[in-house]
């Protein structure tokens, strides 16, 4: 049984927001919004990114929308800025979504360099970060895993740094643990895995490394079953937390230890 | 007059429209979306206040799924 005192003080604080789950996750890919409503309740979790596009005038206009199926009183949402390739497209996204959700300022920053592999651009996501906490966002930033360009999204005022684990929507796994590793020892801010994660495992490692959280999409969306994936993808997150909070044991590379008392044998 | 409203053009009655009179035409009211003219953000509160004129570029935007 998990520590109830462990349990209780353990909630993942951003910018002054506390939240029960360290799991974050996209609504997109899925079939259809019934089907992201149930994956995201068998998730655990309370952020939910959202993208932001033109809306479909004229045909289908009674049809409900993503937000009806995840209301504001339980969900927090995580307008992101998917699809922008400079600071300039970027910015002008997020004040939009913040004129949409009536003020709201949590946001997650993303802006991308190349269509192929959606590698960041850690130079415009800067110069747009600086503006957006100008004019009083809170900046959740998807960016690289190059620990400088981690540090200098802190100094200048991000909320939360996330790397990436791999590529986005590649469910390529944690492709460079050590690099996560020296971005959590430096960083005062939380850090939360962003993209990559291709099963359970993938995220309990990321726990264990000492992510505050992780975000994640595809791995749910597009699991055979998402539902079940999005339950697995809750405890994988909790027992990679608790694993790391408990203290792994040290490695004895070479030197065996038996479990079983050495006095006493039966001769 | 014509409009251009995220990506077509639109054709309108008269030399100028509300916002508030344009989310009428467009069935738009009650739901959730935010407006943004010639690259500015109309806010809410100004939906009476001002005027869409011929030639503006309009982008109503809402939120989709997205990771």
């Amino acid at each position: 049984m998990v520590d109830k005192k462990l349990k209780n003080n353990d909630k993942l604080i951003i910018a002054n927001r506390s939240f029960d789950s360290r799991l974050l996750v996209g609504t997109g890919k899925y079939k259809d919004f019934k089907q992201t409503r149930a994956a995201i309740d068998a998730s655990g979790s309370k952020i939910v990114t959202v993208a932001i596009r033109r809306i479909n005038l004229g045909q289908n206009s009674d049809e409900p929308s993503l937000l009806e199926f995840l209301p504001s009183n339980e969900f927090t949402y995580l307008p992101n800025t998917a699809g922008c390739y400079s600071s300039d497209e970027a910015v002008r996204t997020l004040r939009l979504a913040r004129e949409l959700l009536d003020g709201h300022n949590l946001v997650k920053l993303e802006v991308l360099g190349d269509p192929e592999t959606l590698y960041p651009n850690v130079v415009d996501t800067i110069n747009a970060a600086k503006i957006l906490i100008k004019d009083g966002f809170d900046v959740m930033v998807y960016t690289s895993d190059d620990p400088i360009i981690a540090k200098q999204l802190e100094d200048i005022g991000c909320c939360a740094i996330m790397p990436l684990a791999s590529l986005i929507g590649s469910g390529m796994g944690i492709l460079n643990p050590w690099n996560l590793e020296i971005i959590i020892d430096k960083s005062n801010v939380p850090v939360i895995v962003d993209a990559g994660v291709g099963t359970a495992s993938d995220a309990s490692i990321a726990m264990e490394l000492g992510c505050d959280g992780v975000l994640m999409n595809t791995a749910i969306a597009l699991a055979k079953n998402p539902v079940l994936m999005a339950s697995a993808m809750k405890k994988a997150i909790e027992s990679g937390r608790e694993a790391f909070i408990a203290g792994r044991m040290d490695k004895k590379l070479y030197t065996a230890s038996p479990s079983s008392p050495v006095k006493g044998l039966i001769k | 007059m014509k409009i251009n409203i995220n990506g077509n053009s639109k054709e309108f009655k008269g030399d100028k429209i509300t916002p508030k009179q344009l989310i009428n035409l467009l069935k738009l009211e009650g739901k959730r979306f935010a407006i943004e003219r010639n690259g500015e953000i109309i806010p809410k509160n100004h939906f009476n206040g001002i005027y869409i004129n011929d030639g503006d570029k309009i982008e109503i935007i809402g939120a989709v799924g997205g990771g």
